[in-house]
């Protein structure tokens, strides 16, 4: 594919970012508007070169890697310098680039305390290029490096502009990180030895580890280190204490980003890395990878019904919902992986939209307290509505994306691939499912809580409660329009994503027996899962569970 | 003339005097300084700085055109070598060097402290540090490491009026001279049993099967303690705090970093060279010793209010960092040279990166005339372009990409990790956990300065010299060049002592 993006299109969608941001330094702080503008002119052009990826990607080869750029970088450790898009990578370097305009737009007039817009605005573009890249990296010491860049940002964004309680949040946040990163360095490292790669690259990683035959144990170590740097960011139980604190402390816009996208590098981690690297290990930790996702999925939601703080709760919706996320890619078919990657789209957009709203309410009611607030639907009713829109869609009712990244990874755990327990992945799967009735119960009870009834008296007559501005509706109407479609036709992400978890997941495969393909065939739901098509597939079920 | 004694007559060693250039110029100009004050005595000490820096930079000429030839050179029967590791060690000393002139300059004429004998000390320290990375042999190593050390006790003491930096000024001294007191008695040892001083005729012999006696043991023990207290390596570093803190601050800049390199190249040269054939002594011991640095320096370092002590033990846990791939470098000479280059790359952007830490420390106490923690809430708003540099500079400690450090610590996790030794394995964890440690305390100044407010509420901006302009740019480009194209730094690292010693 012959075409102006070959070479240097992803280049540009990376670092743009830091383009803009330099040529902000460059200006005194006083200019705010111009800061602002070109904070939005930056983001919007990055996001335009990401459309033209999507425009000329060819969505019939998904599965292999679009607008390789391969340049040298490190040679004396043989790092090189490679980005690559393919279907895993678009929809969550799209969504990327959708939330930081939305971010820039919604904090156009109301930047959080002590304001000074162009370090603000500065980390946001700074923050933009290392989620950029991580999506695009295919390199293991590249995707590491993107991976640390976007620490520094976030801890700042915390720390300076956050809530009461910031100091503490910030350094959880940051150090919680990094010691998974440490280790998954270590990781990195020690499977770049014993695979006797030539060099980081993926793809070479993935063929190394078969060709050279690295020892199950040294496999499951390596894994067990990518779990935790992995692990710690998506974030699992029991490592998630630090994102109730770093959401709640953080300004709305670092949550926003924080539930949208840094999230997601976790799970990417594991889909893109973890799992086609080292399919064997994988399949030994999916049960256990299962398990903390399921006491993710029933914790997070417990969690939620205690939660006095809106945001708070919010933030432990997301240990939740990411349990759903993980609980898809632990079954390591591609059936749950599918579900996974929408289950991060639709995440990333439901929650955020729902920090959004957090944010919009407590700049007008000064508080979170649910139990001080209330009558959102009568004071501001097209808010109410929105809010109540990002609650269904949050507990997944079918029509909305929620749905598409929650049911089929439930489902996708009746029937995982072969090796993995087939009986404790269908008791995951029940346990999965009362989670989605928790859900709808503390979703349900939030809304009742904060949005139905009358005003109570302290705010009955604030007329710093209006209703849904401009700059809000800008930067909202994509998100919900976004949540409204992949709800309604989901094969807008399903498509993309299909054959390139095929393809990752093929290592995994090669290793494996034939399978029926009677209960595969039942279990698509959707055409999209052709899983009758692939012959891989095994289930042990048919002799143990009967 | 009688043919007897011309045969006793002293011959002059042949000398390759393209390989001593670099030390010549830097003699002549340290010469030329103190001459210069006893002929135009007080006309002259405002350029004496000046003065100093410019041989500094000088000196790095004949070194650029001995790399150019790129030939190994071995002068004095193989006491003194220039190859790539010493010409990289050499401009690393200078380098170093100028930027502690540059941070000097102000420091030393303001406090009203001797300006000339200042440089002259410093010139005559480099000096040594120089020819410490080409030294081969166990009286040069110990005449270069006398050179270097005898000059720093007295600029640690430079500030005579104020107890502290005289208490420092002694401590210094008396530790320093019982470490090389130890070190001599290894030497010593080392000495009796291979019969000669030269580095590689010590490793011939510690390699063969004298070599597996208890005395070389005793021999290696002794010589790597010695110069764990020049690296201030745990449990020798315990006058690392004090002497950073008494000393003035740019000596301070210069103690952790210059010497502290010329007491690993000292150290590298020694176990690369002399020792390598006893790997199953100074692994272990290594390793210890890497071990205890960076876990004792971390957790000693985030109890710390005052910016100096707190550098100081970040300085023992960088040092642990540092000395961490030497712990399996006896596993195979692939692995020996990877940890060499390992050390040295960490050695060359340690150097930026803390410099420049220090020239952020020597700047801000300019104006709050204290180096407490405390001292530094809310810099950001008064000091913001302070703030993005120091921050870089704690980040690039803490080893977070896209700044320098992250390369230095990724070169020694990878060392550690492919060395295929479990221990190796188990100490990459060790070094794993201790990165994260010593973050909380970098992180949490840095964000003292971000997120605080200012003390006082005095806004006032901070008066920063050209100089010290200078030097936190060039410590800045440099930590964020390395950080973000390592391939810069790694080129020149790349070297190898294990070819020479066999």
């Amino acid at each position: 594919m012959e075409n102006l993006l070959d070479g240097w299109g992803l280049t540009m969608a990376t670092f743009s970012p830091l383009l803009g941001a330099a040529v902000m330094l460059l200006i005194p702080k006083e200019r705010e508007d111009r800061h602002r503008l070109i904070a939005l002119v930056t983001s919007l052009w990055v996001a335009f070169v990401s459309l033209l990826v999507l425009i000329w990607f060819d969505l019939g080869a998904t599965d292999r890697l679009h607008f390789v750029v391969d340049k040298s970088w490190i040679e004396a450790i043989h790092s090189r310098y490679v980005l690559g898009v393919d279907g895993i990578s678009l929809p969550l370097l799209l969504l990327t680039v959708l939330i930081v305009p939305l971010c820039i737009v919604y904090s156009w007039n109301h930047f959080p305390e002590p304001r000074n817009p162009r370090a603000f605005l500065i980390l946001i573009l700074v923050l933009e290029t290392g989620m950029i890249g991580t999506f695009l990296a295919q390199d293991l010491v590249l995707f590491f490096v993107f991976f640390e860049v976007v620490l520094l940002p976030m801890f700042f964004m915390i720390a300076v502009w956050g809530g009461p309680n910031r100091r503490y949040a910030s350094m959880k946040f940051f150090l919680f990180t990094l010691f998974g990163s440490a280790l998954m360095l270590v990781s990195f490292l020690a499977l770049f030895f014993l695979t006797g790669a030539e060099s980081f690259v993926f793809s070479e990683m993935a063929d190394n580890v078969v060709a050279n035959a690295v020892s199950h144990t040294a496999q499951l170590w390596i894994f067990g280190g990518m779990f935790l740097g992995f692990g710690i960011k998506v974030p699992m139980f029991p490592f998630h204490t630090w994102l109730p604190d770093a959401h709640t402390e953080a300004p709305t816009v670092g949550s926003v980003i924080l539930a949208a996208v840094l999230l997601k590098l976790g799970t990417y981690g594991f889909i893109r890395i973890a799992i086609p690297i080292l399919p064997d290990a994988a399949v030994g930790w999916a049960p256990w990878i299962g398990l903390l996702a399921v006491i993710g999925i029933i914790y997070g939601a417990l969690g939620c019904l205690a939660q006095t703080d809106m945001k708070r709760l919010i933030a432990f919706s997301s240990v939740a919902h990411m349990g759903f996320v993980m609980l898809g890619i632990a079954t390591l078919t591609d059936f749950g992986i599918n579900a996974a990657i929408m289950g991060m789209v639709a995440h990333g957009l439901i929650t955020g939209m729902l920090f959004f709203l957090a944010g919009s309410v407590k700049e007008r009611y000064h508080t979170l307290e649910i139990s001080r607030l209330g009558g959102l639907l009568v004071q501001a009713p097209r808010m109410g509505w929105i809010f109540g829109f990002c609650a269904m869609a949050s507990l997944g009712l079918p029509g909305l994306a929620g749905f598409w990244g929650e049911f089929p990874a439930i489902l996708s755990a009746y029937n995982p691939a072969n090796g993995v327990p087939v009986e404790t992945f269908r008791t995951f799967m029940v346990v999965a499912a009362l989670g989605t009735v928790l859900a709808a119960g503390y979703l349900l009870w939030l809304l009742q809580r904060s949005a139905f009834g009358n005003p109570p008296d302290e705010f009955a007559n604030d007329p710093n409660i209006v209703d849904t501005t401009r700059t809000e509706w800008i930067a909202w109407a994509p998100m919900l329009a976004l949540i409204l479609a992949i709800g309604i036709y989901p094969n807008l992400v399903f498509g993309i994503t299909d054959d390139a978890v095929d393809a990752s997941l093929a290592p995994c495969l090669t290793v494996e027996a034939p399978l029926d393909h009677d209960l595969a065939e039942t279990l698509a739901c959707s055409e999209v899962y052709d899983l009758g098509g692939q012959d891989h597939h095994s289930h042990d079920h048919t002799a143990t569970g009967g | 003339m009688d043919p007897g004694l011309l045969a006793l007559a002293f011959e002059r060693p042949a000398i390759d005097w393209h390989a001593v250039a670099p030390e010549i110029v830097l003699l002549s100009m340290g010469c030329l300084i103190t001459l210069l004050d006893i002929v135009f005595l007080d006309r002259i000490r405002p350029y004496t700085a000046a003065l100093a820096g410019l041989g500094l930079l000088a000196t790095t000429i004949p070194i650029l055109t001995l790399a150019v030839d790129g030939t190994d050179r071995v002068l004095f029967g193989g006491a003194y070598v220039v190859d790539d590791f010493a010409l990289v060690m050499k401009v690393v000393f200078l380098l170093a060097g100028y930027l502690v002139v540059l941070m000097s300059t102000n420091y030393v004429a303001e406090g009203d402290y001797w300006e000339n004998e200042y440089y002259g000390l410093l010139l005559a320290s480099v000096m040594g540090m120089v020819m410490m990375a080409s030294s081969r042999d166990l009286i040069s190593v110990f005449v270069a490491l006398e050179l270097l050390s005898i000059p720093a006790y007295l600029m640690v003491a430079w500030r005579k009026r104020d107890p502290r930096s005289n208490e420092a000024g002694l401590k210094y001294y008396l530790m320093g001279v019982f470490a090389s007191a130890v070190m001599l008695y290894g030497m010593s040892l080392l000495f009796g049993v291979s019969g000669t001083t030269l580095l590689a005729g010590i490793g011939e012999a510690v390699g063969s099967d004298a070599g597996s006696v208890a005395a070389v043991t005793l021999g290696i023990v002794f010589v790597v303690a010695g110069f764990g207290f020049k690296v201030s390596a745990a449990p020798f570093h315990t006058w690392a705090p004090d002497v950073y803190e008494g000393a003035p601050t740019p000596v301070t800049a210069f103690l952790s970093v210059a010497s502290k390199t010329a007491g690993f190249v000292a150290l590298l040269a020694l176990v690369f060279v002399g020792f390598y054939g006893r790997a199953d002594v100074w692994e272990p011991l290594v390793w210890v010793l890497s071990a205890a640095s960076m876990t004792v320096g971390n957790l000693v370092a985030l109890r710390q209010t005052n910016m100096v002590r707190l550098m100081a033990y970040s300085g023992v846990a960088q040092t642990g960092f540092m000395i961490a791939p030497l712990a399996v470098a006896g596993h195979s000479v692939a692995t020996g040279d990877q940890a060499l280059s390992a050390t040295v790359t960490y050695l060359a952007i340690y150097a930026a990166m803390n410099l420049g830490a220090f020239a952020v420390v020597i700047t801000l106490a300019r104006r709050t005339g204290s180096a407490e923690i405390s001292s530094y809430a809310g810099a950001f708003h008064y000091a913001p372009g302070l703030t993005l540099a120091m921050t870089a500079f704690l980040f690039s400690l803490a080893g977070i990409p896209p700044l320098g450090g992250w390369f230095a610590k990724f070169e020694v996790f990878r060392v550690l990790a492919t060395a295929g030794e479990p221990w190796g394995y188990v100490l990459a964890v060790v070094a794993a956990v201790n990165s994260v440690i010593a973050l909380f305390y970098y992180a949490a100044i840095a964000r003292r300065m971000w997120a605080e407010d200012v003390p006082d509420g005095d806004l006032s901006p901070v008066s920063v010299t050209p100089s010290l302009v200078s030097a936190l740019a060039l410590c800045g480009i440099v930590t964020l060049a390395f950080g973000v194209a390592p391939q810069a730094v790694a080129r020149f690292t790349n070297v190898s002592l294990l070819a020479l010693g066999g």
